[in-house]
């Protein structure tokens, strides 16, 4: 029996995966990913500050733990969510206020915020390589 | 089953009551307020990379840096928590899942940005 309520002849619109990704779209869940990326995060900085006040050898366990390359590279990725996530909060916040909504800068500001991240990124990790303890 | 709630109370925290508003420049003054403490994060951990535990507990313990660094926690963590709140809501359709993450992840906040506190103050108090 197809007894069709109004319900189900109600219009579907287009689901996610239909859309081609685009800058401004993917961006935007880069910014939610980030986020909870960096709430996981903020366990690194207790540690650290527990260790601390724990004593010289969990200090120690804590720090060495940190220096692991497998862990220096989660940092790095950190530091690159960090900054990306800042750059474009505070995009955001200009759209808030109103400014910029149209597509052209709306584009070029998310460009510039990808650069601007992996910029800063290379920058705090790069320059004390480059430029030995300053 | 007559519903004893007062109407409005149901309302609260879904959207309709205005509640949303209050979350919403809740948000956007975290995020002011994190803006010069992660660039003042990023700074204090360059700082901080390889010293040793006296070094670390000398820096931590100066009043500027103690009260700079319980600033950043408590804004982080109060940010964090109204974002996993908005993801949650989103993505997670289960509605006991859901509640149930809210709960874990409102006393994760809490508990993670209290042992921060009480770990900075314990080594700026002792140092």
């Amino acid at each position: 029996m197809t007894t069709r309520t109004t319900q189900d002849q109600r219009p579907l619109s287009p689901h996610l995966q239909i859309y081609r990704p685009q800058w401004t779209s993917v961006l935007s869940i880069l910014h939610r990913i980030t986020g909870v990326l960096l709430s996981a995060g903020t366990v690194l900085v207790v540690a650290w500050l527990v260790a601390l006040a724990s004593g010289p050898d969990a200090y120690a366990a804590v720090t060495g733990f940190l220096a692991a390359p497998l862990v220096v590279a989660v940092l790095v990725a950190w530091t690159l969510a960090l900054f990306y996530h800042l750059l474009n909060g505070i995009r955001h916040l200009f759209w808030d206020a109103g400014m910029m909504l149209e597509l052209g800068p709306a584009r070029a500001s998310g460009i510039a915020v990808v650069i601007g991240a992996f910029v800063l990124t290379a920058v705090v990790w790069l320059v004390p390589l480059i430029g030995g303890a300053a | 089953m007559k519903a004893l709630r007062n109407p409005l109370a149901n309302a609260h925290n879904h959207g309709a009551a205005g509640d949303g508003v209050d979350h919403w420049w809740s948000q956007r003054f975290s995020a002011i307020l994190l803006v010069p403490l992660v660039l003042w994060l990023v700074w204090a951990l360059s700082v901080l990379a390889g010293a040793d535990f006296e070094r670390a507990t000398a820096w931590l313990a100066s009043p500027w840096n103690a009260a700079m660094s319980i600033l950043f926690v408590l804004a982080s963590f109060y940010h964090g928590r109204l974002g996993l709140q908005i993801v949650i809501g989103d993505y997670v359709h289960h509605r006991a899942i859901e509640v149930a993450l809210q709960v874990v992840v409102a006393a994760a906040a809490i508990f993670g940005a209290l042992i921060a506190v009480v770990s900075i103050l314990s080594v700026a108090f002792s140092g």
